[in-house]
Parts: C-alpha cells; sequence; structure tokens
C-alpha cells in the first residue's frame, strides 16, 4: 500500500525540508572505474569534465576521491586546512617525530597529502589528537580526497585535477538547500580507511544510526547524514563482510531516500534505493565503467556514444572490483 | 523568412554539438500554428541534453540522433518525434497528441500526465512509467518499473514484459495489458476479464507500435476495482 505522498517525488526531486546539516535534494554525483591504462593515465581530465557537466545540479560546493599510486609501505593522509598559509612542514617534522617517517607534503589548494611510515589508522588518530588545526578528510593508503566550496568548475581548477592519474575516483557536486556551505560538509565523506561514499538523497533515521554505531567503536565528525552512512559501510567491512553484502544490508539498515556512489582501495559500487526517487545513470564500455546522475556527465567520456547506457535497478547493488594483481 | 510552404521532402539538420539547445527548440516552435518550414528533421548529437524537442505543436517528424535527458518530446502536441537511443527522466510527459518512439530504454515517469498521443518504448520502461496518465496509449516492447499507472485515470499502457511492484496504484479508468509477470498489484487495482474488445484495442496498439511478432491474446488485463472512488472509512488505511 503506497502513500499518495509518493506522486510528488514521481515527478522530480522535491525540496526536502526537514534535514539536518546538509540536506540535499539536488547534488550531482559522478564515479569513473579505469579499465585500461589510457583512462588511468588521464583519470582527472574525465573527472573535471565529469564534474563540470554535474554543475548545475550542485554549485555550492565539490568534492572528489581519486584513487592513486598506493604506498608501499606506511599510509597516505589528505589533511585541509583553512588556512592558505598553513605550515604542512611543521605538521609533518611532527608527523617523522612520532613515527620515524613521513614525506614532503603534497600540498594542493587548502589540502596536503602526506605519506607516513606508520599504519593508516595510528596516524590519523594521531593528527586528530595532535593537529587539532587541520582536519583528516581521508587515510589509508590508496585514497585521496579533495573537497572545497565554489562552483565544480574552479574547484577542478584550484585543485589541479586534470593532473591526476588513479584507477578509479568519485566525484560529489552539493547543492545545499538549507544548511551551510562549508568545505566539512562537502562530500565525498570517509569514515574508514580508503572508504569513501558520495550520495544524493537524505537519510532519516541517521542520528539513531549514528549512536548505535558510536557504541561498536565508529567515529563521527559532522552532524551530517551521509557520514552516518559511510560510517555503516566501514563498520560492516571491519566486521568482515563484502562490500556488495554490508551495501545490501544497507538497504535494510538505512531509511531514506539515497542514491549512493562507494569507492574502496580497489572497488567501486553503486546502489539506489527500492523507492528510486534519486536519478543514476550507468554506463559501460572496455576502458572505462561510469556512473552519473545524469547521462550528460557521462557523454563527455571517450566513446560514450557506443557505450552499454542502462539505469541501475532500484534497490540492487552494482559493484566492480579491480582483479588482484 | 515569412510563411512558405511546409517541405515534403527536404530534412532540416541541427547539431546540437555546434547550435545551442533553445535555438534548435525556438526553430521548432516557430512551426506551430501550421506557420510553415521544413516537416521533417535531423537533431544530431543531444548527449543527453534535457528538454530537446520539448513543446512541439506541429505535424513535424524529428529524428533525434543519440541519447536525450529529461523531458524530452514534454507537451507534445501533433509532432512525432523517434528517438534513436534512450531517454531519462520525463519522456512525453503531459503530451496531448502525436508520437513519441525510443529505440532504446527509458527513466521513469515516462508519459506521466499525458492526455493524449502515442508513446511507444522498444527498450525497458523504469519506475512510474504512465503515472496519472489521462489519456496517452503507451506500449512498451520491455518490462516497467514499480508504481507504473500510479493514479492512471485515462488511456491504455500495453507492457510486452514484466511489470514492477504496485502496478496501477490508486488508479481510475485507465486500462493496463501486461504479458509477463506482474510483482504486484498496487491499491484497488484487480486483474480483469480480456473480452473481445479489449484484444483488439490490444491488436491495435501493437499494429501501431510496429510490435507484429507480439500475441494479443497473451496479454492480461489489469483495472480498477473502483473502490476507493468514494471515502469510505473502511479504507482509510488505502488512501
Amino acid at each position: 500500500m503506497l502513500d499518495t505522498r509518493g506522486s510528488g517525488l514521481a515527478y522530480g526531486e522535491i525540496l526536502h525540508t526537514t534535514g539536518e546539516e546538509s540536506s540535499r535534494a539536488m547534488c550531482g554525483i559522478v564515479g569513473l572505474f579505469a579499465k585500461s591504462s589510457a583512462i588511468e593515465e588521464r583519470l582527472g581530465d574525465h573527472l573535471a569534465a565529469m564534474l563540470a557537466q554535474m554543475s548545475a545540479r550542485g554549485p555550492d560546493s565539490a568534492g572528489v576521491a581519486v584513487y592513486r599510486d598506493p604506498v608501499p609501505s606506511g599510509s597516505k593522509l589528505t589533511l585541509y586546512s583553512r588556512d592558505p598559509l598553513y605550515d604542512w612542514e611543521a605538521v609533518r617534522r611532527l608527523l617523522a617525530g612520532a613515527f620515524g617517517g613521513a614525506s614532503v607534503p603534497s600540498v594542493r589548494a587548502s589540502h596536503a597529502v602526506l605519506l607516513v611510515e606508520a599504519d593508516a589508522a595510528d596516524a590519523e588518530a594521531w593528527v586528530r589528537q595532535h593537529a587539532t588545526d587541520v582536519r583528516v578528510m581521508s587515510a589509508g593508503s590508496v585514497i585521496e580526497i579533495y573537497k572545497e566550496v565554489g562552483r565544480p568548475e574552479l574547484f577542478s581548477a584550484d585543485f589541479s585535477l586534470t593532473d591526476f592519474h588513479g584507477t578509479h575516483a568519485l566525484g560529489h557536486t552539493r547543492m545545499a538547500t538549507e544548511s551551510r556551505v562549508t568545505t566539512e560538509g562537502s562530500h565525498p565523506f570517509s569514515t574508514g580507511l580508503d572508504l569513501c561514499l558520495v550520495h544524493n538523497g537524505s537519510l532519516s533515521n541517521h542520528n539513531r544510526l549514528r549512536r548505535t554505531l558510536q557504541r561498536e567503536g565508529i567515529e563521527f565528525h559532522t552532524e551530517n547524514d551521509t557520514e552516518v552512512a559511510a560510517g555503516y559501510l566501514a563498520w560492516k567491512l571491519r566486521e568482515g563482510v563484502s562490500l556488495e553484502q554490508a551495501l545490501e544490508d544497507g538497504i535494510e539498515d538505512l531509511d531514506g531516500f539515497y542514491t549512493f556512489a562507494v569507492g574502496t582501495a580497489d572497488g567501486f559500487a553503486v546502489l539506489r534505493d527500492p523507492i528510486a526517487c534519486k536519478p543514476a545513470v550507468l554506463a559501460e564500455t572496455e576502458d572505462w565503467v561510469a556512473m552519473a546522475s545524469e547521462y550528460h556527465a557521462i557523454a563527455v567520456l571517450p566513446g560514450a556514444d557506443d557505450a552499454r547506457v542502462w539505469e541501475p535497478e532500484p534497490g540492487i547493488v552494482y559493484v566492480w572490483e579491480k582483479a588482484p594483481v | 523568412m515569412g510563411a512558405r510552404a511546409v517541405s515534403e521532402t527536404a530534412v532540416e539538420v541541427v547539431d546540437l554539438a555546434t547550435t545551442p539547445l533553445r535555438e534548435v527548440n525556438q526553430r521548432l516552435h516557430d512551426l506551430a500554428g501550421g506557420a510553415g518550414g521544413p516537416a521533417r528533421w535531423r537533431v544530431l548529437n543531444p548527449r543527453g541534453a534535457h528538454a530537446v524537442a520539448c513543446g512541439l505543436d506541429a505535424e513535424i517528424e524529428v529524428e533525434i540522433e543519440g541519447h536525450v535527458g529529461y523531458y524530452c518530446a514534454g507537451m507534445n502536441q501533433l509532432a512525432s518525434v523517434h528517438v534513436h537511443g534512450s531517454a531519462s527522466t520525463g519522456l512525453a510527459e503531459n503530451m496531448m497528441s502525436g508520437t513519441v518512439v525510443v529505440e532504446g530504454s527509458v527513466s521513469q515517469s515516462a508519459g506521466a500526465s499525458a492526455h493524449g498521443g502515442l508513446l511507444v518504448v522498444h527498450g525497458d520502461a523504469a519506475a512510474r512509467c504512465g503515472i496519472s496518465m489521462k489519456g496517452v496509449e503507451i506500449v512498451v516492447r520491455g518490462s516497467v518499473g514499480h508504481l507504473s499507472g500510479f493514479m492512471a485515470q485515462s488511456g491504455c499502457l500495453v507492457v510486452c514484459g514484466d511489470a514492477g511492484e504496485a502496478l496501477g496504484d490508486s488508479l481510475y479508468e485507465a486500462r493496463m495489458y501486461v504479458r509477463g509477470d506482474v510483482a504486484g498489484l498496487g491499491a484497488d487495482c484487480v486483474e480483469k476479464e480480456l473480452r473481445a474488445e479489449h484484444l483488439a484495442q490490444v491488436s491495435d496498439l501493437l499494429e501501431r507500435a510496429g510490435f507484429d511478432d507480439v500475441d494479443p491474446a497473451s496479454f492480461r488485463r489489469y483495472g480498477s476495482a473502483r473502490s476507493l472512488y468514494n471515502f469510505h472509512v473502511d479504507n482509510a488505511g488505502a488512501y
């Protein structure tokens, strides 16, 4: 028996009016998974082109998670500071002192990537405790997350997105409907090592779920509902289930409407809620798999005209993973 | 340009890679009311653009070579629009007359609120196909998603494949014909007998859609039980 309120959703995406810090009625999400070295080499170029197409869906802020250059040992942190003149070298020295080694920071706009000779969880915990003027955007061995307020085209230029090579990437453009536009409230969200999630939609049971997950030891750093979904997946993966199973469990446990795109160190997944009022389109060629909120963000990819294009079915988990090397 | 006779043969080719969409749509709108101009159009490189060939009101043929975004052929009157690709949300929504054909698949809410005309989908249609339809005839070669025909008031939906959950939920007088499996019927939607007049209707629609390899007798008919027309407290849970 369906509530007739469903008819309103059917005609597009109504503004959600009861959300928390960052409800998002529109927003654009994109994902790109390279299947050839040609795509890997130009991953950032393609990602920037896709993000620009999603500008109208999310002109307030943009963010990307790029999976590239796995560290041979130790871990990789992406850190953010509001201070454009922030002394990243000072953080490096402190990290090197604590763990015996840390690379020269690779700085892009307000973010810096540091390689640390330490377990990723330990390095992340150390920064949260000792370098409280910076924020950890991501931690792991492959992931790098960059996000900032402003139009996606400016974001791509400021962060030199076209420089990036990598195996896969996710992107998000945010339209904030009632809450502050901040870097912290931007996507992607990462609450587990090498894990990230971008989201178009809204969750309604995130407060209760956040408390449940906190009891399981998952840490949250914002009031954002999307961070709860990311934390949920981090918890499931920590418990040893596969990404696919974690998302399938999420259909039961996450209440709300959503299209998710999820990245892990070697994989990429897409899930729409069973009611499916948020858009998503998938496409695949010999060279890539792509997802986007709207097809025109895929049309900019090479060979898109001949790609297999389809709409992901509601409540079905789609997963692509790199074959182990 | 002034009034000129509608050209019967020449095909006007417009390329969305080089011509702004608004300009293309404006040229198509300028044909309204028999103003004269090319009767056959080809639109190249739509690349997922929204509102392609939206708001047409002239007896013209428009061939679109590729995938289109939201609301393609919305509010269509008289025109025949053929998409050689797939279409996103709201294809032919609120169509009044004419024909819209999609070679690929379509996203949700295809034919929403449409009052008339014929909509043919060669692939699948996603959720809410024919939602609130008010007289349109829709023929889908593949399957339709959940909530198709939700609150459908008039018209006809023919599905050669399967139908998702809650088919025809809260529908009024529209007729639904499904050949494959129905995942579930919505509130007040029931299976009904397929009589001779219904067989004739399905035959006619399959023929007009060009699906002559599909047996009209293989369909089952669904319609309104008419128990939710007037409020009755016993039905409160169903509203």
